[in-house]
């Protein structure tokens, strides 16, 4: 059985194909765990991220399907999460309604209206073109992964910088930081706790909606109900696995989009495994993470808690 | 409610209640108004009208013969949901693991009754206890992650979702396990053996119209969370630790003993309703599926928000989004896609959450211009 297992995973690991889906997998994951860090690291657990990003792969489909070309379909996917996260950013954080109840039924209003729509539009979409960035492709193994795949991946590599100088660069950045961690001192300062925590569930809704967008038009190439299928939940788990920094949220995402594509591969080159127990890794890893390195991880100080003048 | 303390004080106390009602009332019902309204925009603008998808709504959840006593069926597992949802929202917990928890409950549930060897009422019990724990279980490990470990509930309980469903769907692969052992039926694909007949749940007849007899027993528990929850020592205590942990803590009301019941209790409910699910008929034709939950768990949660957790309340909106839920079946003949439904049940929650919150809100600043006055 172990021996098995090695040499399932020897197979795959020398397959060049297993880089590049892998890598593509957990590309979606990180368009949506940049933004959902941001919002976490403001103080909100965005849930509806899962909704953002299937808005966002459905509103790209239409996008594409009316213009004939992807980047309005992005930016249209875009859109439609920015709507998704602003919706959750005033219910919770405007009306101090609970933010996973918020999160939770958005993701079962967008699921239906994305459902019912489709049934009726169904949009008719097609990959973006693959792209392969010159002399980087050549490198043997990795190259094809990471420099040979359709063009809207890329847009990933410039955004996780930029996220990065947002949060810790910028005074607007500080600021989410500070709302994330004491609301009240930050509140004395003078900041607007909730319109940064706004702003920061703003931004995780167009990365959710951008990501699925990529989904649609760089992965899978055609719209159906279950195209997101929970790896919006998937981020969130890779956030909180990646102990509330980029580089973690980043190396978690790659490590469940990895643990997918394993999934995937594994029967191809005639190995079976366990597939519920690759499912369910990002799950079962991410609560053991936490039970385990909860002590050493900090997660920001008032992470899920509303913020009411006057109330602690 | 807080809204209409505030209220009272000054001036003619009488006419300010009424009218503070009144505003209360005219929030709630904007705001439901301003819900059905966007449904009917969205069915306008793709070509549907809402006086056919209401006739059928109705039709299926309702008037055609037979159909209420289906909607009675769904309703059961939502209301379970929703009282086990109530119960840990009162202590102020997040569970949104329901789907998970029913789904663990069910799958202990055939695990019993296709493992046992016999058959009978007996059986019967012993599954709807295999339920209970099942569920129990599935929530105890958020809850021991959670006064151990300190790991916030609401990410356990939805990250466990996920995993019950692979473990289940690992179970459903293996005939020791789950799967159907016979080797003769056709499709034998994750699915399991089906319920004996003499296990089943005896279903009632009234007018045409069949349910299972579990919708008594969700009545009664409706009434006993109720009781509880208002007459009892453990439910004062329960409250307390919502809505005031540190008092509690003063009292001396564990945090980790209520909380910790709070979750399993809750847990306890949603494995009952996924075992009532399984030996009712209504769900899955006495086979566990891995689609069996259906969304039960995600729709009771929703059940229960709407409730704004007063469990008799859970009762009729239960009902409704049972109604929503048969009513869908017929809609696919008005050419409109049952999905609407889904769209309609998210629509009035969200509308649910608006007027509690603009309440308070508004509560508050009263209460801080109050407050500026006297200084």
């Amino acid at each position: 059985m172990v021996g098995d297992f090695f040499a399932a995973v020897g197979d795959v690991l020398s397959n060049e194909v297993t880089y590049s889906s892998g890598w593509r997998l957990a590309v979606a994951l990180g368009f949506v765990a940049v933004g959902e860090w941001i919002a976490e690291r403001a103080g909100t657990i965005n849930v509806s991220v899962e909704g953002a990003m299937l808005g966002g792969a459905f509103a790209a489909g239409i996008g594409y399907d009316a213009s004939g070309s992807v980047s309005v379909g992005l930016l249209v996917g875009a859109a439609v999460g920015l709507l998704v996260g602003a919706v959750q950013a005033h219910f919770s954080h405007n009306l101090t309604a609970d933010q996973f109840v918020v999160g939770l039924t958005l993701n079962i209003l967008v699921l239906g209206l994305a459902s019912f729509l489709n049934s009726s539009l169904k949009p008719e979409t097609a990959t973006a073109h693959v792209f392969e960035v010159p002399g980087l492709v050549e490198i043997p193994l990795l190259g094809p992964a990471l420099f040979g795949q359709p063009w809207p991946l890329y847009l990933l590599y410039p955004l996780v910088p930029l996220a990065w100088w947002l949060v810790y660069r910028t005074r607007w950045g500080l600021e989410v930081r500070a709302v994330g961690e004491n609301p009240q001192a930050a509140d004395v300062s003078s900041i607007d706790v909730n319109a940064r925590r706004r702003q920061a569930v703003y931004i995780a809704g167009i990365t959710s909606g951008l990501g699925g967008g990529y989904l649609l038009l760089g992965q899978v190439g055609w719209y159906e109900d279950s195209i997101v299928g929970g790896q919006g939940f998937i981020a969130i788990a890779a956030v909180i696995f990646g102990g509330w920094t980029l580089r973690g949220a980043m190396f978690g995402c790659l490590l469940f989009g990895s643990a997918n594509s394993f999934r995937l591969s594994l029967p191809g080159v005639g190995h079976p495994l366990n597939s519920e127990l690759l499912s369910s890794l990002p799950f079962v890893l991410t609560i053991c993470v936490m039970a385990l390195f909860a002590h050493r991880t900090r997660e920001p100080q008032s992470l899920a808690r509303p913020f009411i003048r006057g109330l602690r | 409610m807080t809204a209409v303390d505030a209220a009272a004080g000054t001036g003619d106390m009488r006419y300010d209640r009424a009218r503070e009602g009144a505003t209360v009332l005219g929030i709630y019902v904007a705001s439901i108004a301003v819900a059905l309204l966007v449904a009917a925009l969205v069915l306008w603008a793709t070509g549907g009208s809402w006086t056919t998808v209401l006739s059928a709504l109705l039709d299926g959840s309702l008037r055609r013969p037979g159909r209420w006593g289906d909607t009675i069926g769904e309703a059961i597992p939502l209301l379970l949901v929703a009282l086990g949802t109530i119960v840990n929202s009162k202590a102020g917990l997040v569970n949104i693991g329901q789907e998970g928890q029913l789904f663990v409950g069910a799958a202990l549930a055939t695990y019993v009754a296709t493992h046992i060897g016999i058959s009978g009422p007996f059986v019967l019990l012993l599954m709807m206890l295999a339920g209970v724990v099942g569920g129990a279980v599935w929530a105890g490990i958020a809850s021991v992650l959670r006064y151990q470990r300190r790991i916030p509930e609401v990410l356990t309980t939805l990250l466990l979702v996920f995993v019950a469903a692979q473990a289940v769907g690992y179970g459903l692969k293996n005939t020791d396990l789950l799967l159907d052992p016979t080797p003769d039926t056709g499709n034998r694909n994750l699915i399991s053996d089906q319920l004996d007949t003499a296990t089943r749940l005896p279903r009632v007849s009234w007018f045409g119209n069949e349910f299972p007899v579990s919708a008594f027993v969700a009545l009664v528990l409706a009434i006993l969370v109720a009781l509880a929850l208002a007459w009892t020592v453990v439910g004062f205590r329960l409250q307390m630790l919502g809505q005031g942990p540190r008092t509690a803590h003063r009292a001396g009301v564990s945090e980790s003993r209520y909380g910790g019941l709070a979750l399993v209790v809750s847990g306890a409910f949603c494995g009952l309703a996924g075992a009532f699910m399984f030996a009712g008929g209504d769900f899955g034709n006495y086979r566990l599926t891995p689609g069996f939950p259906v969304n039960i768990g995600w729709e009771g949660l929703l059940v229960a928000l709407v409730a704004r957790s007063h469990p008799l309340v859970a009762i009729p909106a239960a009902f409704v989004f049972a109604a929503l839920r048969t009513g869908s079946g017929f809609l696919a003949a008005t050419g409109v896609d049952r999905d609407i439904t889904r769209v309609v049940q998210a629509l009035l929650v969200l509308a649910l959450l608006v007027p509690p919150a603009v309440l308070f809100v508004r509560d508050r600043r009263r209460a801080l211009a109050a407050a500026r006055d006297r200084v």
